[in-house]
């Protein structure tokens, strides 16, 4: 296998982890709004951790997405 | 890609000097931030609508500080108000269609220097403020409480290292989502462009879908914009207190 094809694979591999980011931003707030719905008094309080934890699922998921790039772009 | 290079519009690139597109696009960003400050700092009694927008925005960050650092928290409102409107106004100047008008625009959040520079400001201040208040006190930040004998090296090692990351991983953040939903557009406008080139019943229908498909991006890009600088201003908020009131 040559190295530009070799590159391909591997970048198409990288991006499982951006999918996987996926499932974890929608239990983010799939969950939140799961719980908002039962107490709607106690969701708007709840918004900053909703945001810190959409921000720690997607992180991985952009880490992802940037092995990825840096394996489709190496020389 | 072309989007994202650095060009010098004036000097040469090599040199420590050059003014290029990006700082353009940053004196752009800081005109705008400053209009809309000017117009919304009136002071009126009964304030018009743009006093309200401006106090809109100075409340929403202010009262984001107070809830997560409390009352100390309106000292650090003008880092963290910094940080947001530029990210945010930087964020949606980038994404709009100035290239109708022959001017491309440079979404200046997509460099990870300039990223870079604001979370390493964001985590001298964390330092600072710390090792300020609490001298090497500070270093209690990494041992949770009630930690057993045993693991307090490998618990130090590991709180060390999450604190260590919080730079990168701000500015990672923030730089390859905005680089993401500018390729995710791009990629997108080139199909466009390939199925109408294609020709046949295929290739029309492909650049419709594709640029039904933009609309909705694009759409979740302006979204995007606004929760990249929300969380950034908020994950700042959150470290400053970490600093000022260590656990």
């Amino acid at each position: 296998m040559d190295l530009a094809s070799a590159q391909v694979i591997g970048a198409g591999l990288a991006a499982i982890g951006v999918g996987a980011a996926a499932v974890g931003v929608g239990n983010v707030f799939g969950s939140f709004l799961e719980s908002a719905i039962r107490n709607p008094a106690a969701a708007d309080s709840q918004q900053g951790r909703l945001f810190i934890g959409f921000a720690a699922a997607e992180l991985l998921g952009l880490i992802a997405f940037a092995v990825a790039m840096i394996i489709l772009y190496a020389r | 890609m072309h989007q994202f290079q650095i060009a010098p519009l004036a000097g040469d690139l090599g040199s420590p000097f050059a003014f290029t597109n990006s700082a353009l696009w940053m004196l752009i960003v800081l005109g705008l931030i400053w209009l809309f400050m000017l117009g919304g700092m009136k002071r009126q009694l009964v304030p018009g609508r743009w006093q309200v927008a401006v106090e809109g925005v100075t409340g929403f960050v202010t009262s984001m500080l107070a809830t997560t650092v409390g009352p100390e928290g309106r000292r650090y409102v003008p880092w963290v108000f910094t940080i947001f409107m530029f990210i945010l106004v930087a964020n949606l100047i980038g994404l709009m269609p100035f290239a109708l008008a022959g001017a491309h625009p440079f979404t200046v959040t997509s460099q990870f220097t300039v990223t870079g520079v604001m979370a390493i400001i964001s985590f001298s201040i964390v330092l600072i403020v710390g090792f300020w208040k609490h001298g090497f006190h500070f270093f209690s930040l990494f041992i949770p409480h009630g930690t057993p004998k045993v693991l307090l090296p490998l618990i130090f090692l590991i709180e060390l290292l999450s604190f260590m990351v919080r730079p990168f991983s701000l500015a990672l953040r923030l730089f390859v989502a905005m680089i993401a939903g500018h390729i995710l557009v791009e990629v997108f406008g080139s199909f466009v462009v390939s199925g109408i080139n294609a020709g046949g019943v295929a290739g029309p229908l492909v650049s419709v879908l594709s640029f039904v498909f933009i609309m909705g991006v694009m759409a979740l890009e302006l979204l995007v914009c606004a929760i990249q600088a929300y969380v950034f201003a908020l994950l700042t908020s959150l470290y400053i207190n970490d600093a000022v009131n260590l656990h």
